[in-house]
């Protein structure tokens, strides 16, 4: 009933509510439309130019180029190769890995709860910048305490050089960017573990359900949003990946990524750099294969 | 039931004793930072590892604060470049260690992202959920869309907006963006729902103004939201390190990442100098978390909850 007035809100009334709404968002959209609209819709726009760092030369339009070159370049098909394996592998083990915990920890008390809570989040605090660094002096070569422990225990002969070889450096990655983001999904489950209906998961246990049904049939439905937002935040995550690959390998030894070729692509003084048309075209990329993948995911959750 | 009781005790033993491990595993970076910022170089390059310093020595840390020195603290005027020419600073205070300016810099950049996220947000949140105001749907939408869009992508853009505004190399590029970014919109609106109608209406019957509504009734409900969000935004203002790298340029304006990162650029083999670093860069904002994480992991599990 308390709704009724407002559907037949006269028209003063609803300038009223247009102005105070307006003023109220006023300050938010300065900075809203300024530093996230305005560039996107650039960004677009750039994508079918050849602008480049070089502002002498007039930008013209190129058309559909810079999208068609681009599956033609192998250094691009590569990076998104090296993305896709990092998503395929990173969003199924922070998930699992996650929810794992959540279920161990949950019930704890509330003192141990949240203590093996803070650890997994510490590396989120920690920084990419300080996490980077000190896990590049584990894998070190001559110095990392992995290589002096692995040949102290005498489990290997000779050095390992963990970030200077193909197919062994982009595996480092994927496990310290798995320690980075499995953080706040724990936080998350751990929530939506507790917000379960209990009387439901009771009744089952009085009819003879075991543990395991009683977390297929009864928990795992009601955590499906949770698990949906964290498959559909990781798989963001992965995709923009960057520290991580600038500090540990500059994107050599096969971990190219497509975030770290548009940085290249764009700042980096190279023979190919500052091709910004080029590297927004590949920014549009990644951005249309985030919404695509999230749109499944979100279809596939729904229909669960 | 006797043989499956014994079964599941089993399994909890296993599981606590496996999730200790883990845990030993998350904290070890940590823990290697700190020991090894103390460490003198003969432990860090010993042939057999070290575990533990065998002395604990501060050479490192004077290395770090040795190397170059900037004045404590310099205030750019935004936009001044449009008005005097070349860029107005304020500096103010002695001559310092460098390391401690990018500490300043990241402190002020951090403080400043985080007052007018919350601000800009708290009206914008509570606007979207309890004015309904013509375009709402739309600019909903757009905020909703615009979280999902990966950030990284309006970067170039971005960076030219800068320049046209004579922003480069500024730490207020760094945080105008940041206050943009519609998260805490989106999450003030999910604290803002939860408001009753009726008190809104009571306010308005009895001829409170919008603003004193929103200050004397709207804030102080929203207040668990804007904890979460104020620790949320400095956490991620301290760690942004993309931003600050394509943003920042020169060696006065670095923030405490961006000067760690530059450091083991240049001197990628001194690694007790990179320990010093990076103990300086992660212990205050771990020590600001664990001092808030109450109202972080309520921010974390609202903005989830409806999302």
């Amino acid at each position: 009933m308390a709704k009724q007035p407002k559907q037949t809100m006269s028209r003063a009334l609803q300038r009223r509510e247009d102005i105070a709404g307006y003023l109220f968002m006023l300050p938010s959209l300065i900075f809203f439309l300024g530093f996230v609209i305005i560039p996107m819709f650039m960004c677009i726009g750039m994508s079918f130019t050849d602008a480049n760092l070089n502002a002498k030369t007039a930008t013209t339009f190129v058309g559909l180029t810079n999208f068609i070159n681009l599956w033609q370049d192998a250094v691009f098909l590569d990076a998104l190769k090296n993305t896709f394996l990092l998503v395929v592998v990173t969003v199924p083990a922070v998930t699992l890995f996650s929810l794992w915990v959540s279920s161990a920890i949950y019930k704890m008390k509330m003192p141990v709860l949240s203590t093996f809570r803070c650890i997994f989040y510490l590396p989120v605090v920690t920084g990419s910048v300080a996490v980077t660094v000190v896990w590049k002096w584990i894998f070190d070569n001559y110095t990392g305490i992995l290589n002096t422990a692995l040949k102290g225990m005498g489990l290997i002969e000779k050095n390992i050089n963990w970030l200077g070889t193909d197919g062994i450096a982009i595996w480092c990655i994927i496990l310290i960017m798995f320690t980075t983001y499995v953080g706040q999904p724990i936080v998350l489950y751990v929530s939506a573990l507790g917000n379960v209906d209990q009387g439901l998961v009771e009744a089952a246990q009085v009819d003879g359900a075991t543990d395991l049904q009683v977390f297929w049939k009864i928990k795992w439905p009601q955590i499906m949003p949770t698990t949906l937002y964290i498959v559909v935040i990781t798989t963001i995550n992965t995709f923009q990946c960057f520290a991580l690959i600038q500090l540990l390998t500059e994107g050599g030894s096969g971990t190219n990524t497509v975030m770290f070729y548009i940085y290249r692509m764009a700042f980096k003084l190279t023979e190919q750099g500052g091709h910004f048309g080029y590297a927004n075209a590949m920014g549009v990329v990644l951005a249309i294969f985030i919404a695509i993948l999230s749109a499944i995911q979100f279809k596939l959750g729904e229909e669960k | 039931m006797k043989t499956l009781s014994g079964r599941s005790k089993a399994y909890k033993i296993f599981s606590v004793i496996l999730l200790v491990l883990l845990a030993l595993f998350f904290l070890f970076p940590l823990y290697w930072i700190v020991t090894g910022a103390f460490k003198p170089a003969a432990d860090i390059y010993a042939k057999e590892p070290v575990w533990w310093p065998s002395e604990w020595v501060t050479t490192n840390f004077d290395n770090l604060f040795n190397k170059r020195t900037a004045p404590l603290w310099e205030l750019a005027v935004p936009f001044s470049s449009y008005f005097a020419g070349k860029p107005v600073y304020f500096s103010v205070g002695p001559t310092v260690p460098a390391a401690f300016r990018w500490l300043v810099n990241t402190v002020f950049m951090a403080v400043t992202a985080m007052i007018f996220t919350c601000i800009t947000a708290a009206m914008a949140g509570y606007a979207l959920a309890k004015k309904r105001f013509r375009g709402r749907g739309i600019l909903f939408a757009l905020i909703v869309c615009a979280m999902a869009l990966p950030k990284q992508v309006i970067l170039i853009p971005l960076l030219k907006e800068m320049g046209a505004l004579k922003l480069m190399n500024n730490l207020w590029a760094v945080i105008f963006p940041t206050i943009g970014w519609p998260f805490g919109v989106f999450l003030m609106k999910q604290f803002s729902e939860s408001i009753p109608g009726e008190i809104l209406e009571a306010a308005r019957v009895d001829g409170s103004s919008e603003l004193r509504t929103f200050t004397t009734i709207v804030v102080p409900m929203v207040k668990p939201g804007i904890g979460a969000l104020a620790i949320f935004t400095f956490i991620n203002s301290w760690n942004d390190y993309f931003m600050q790298l394509i943003m920042l340029t020169g060696g006065s304006q670095f923030t405490i990442a961006l000067g760690i990162a530059t450091l083991q650029a240049e001197t990628s083999i001194d690694m007790g100098l990179l320990m010093a670093g990076a103990a300086l860069a992660s212990i205050p904002i771990i020590i600001i978390f664990l001092i808030f994480q109450k109202y972080f992991t309520q921010g974390i599990t609202m903005g989830a909850v409806k999302g």
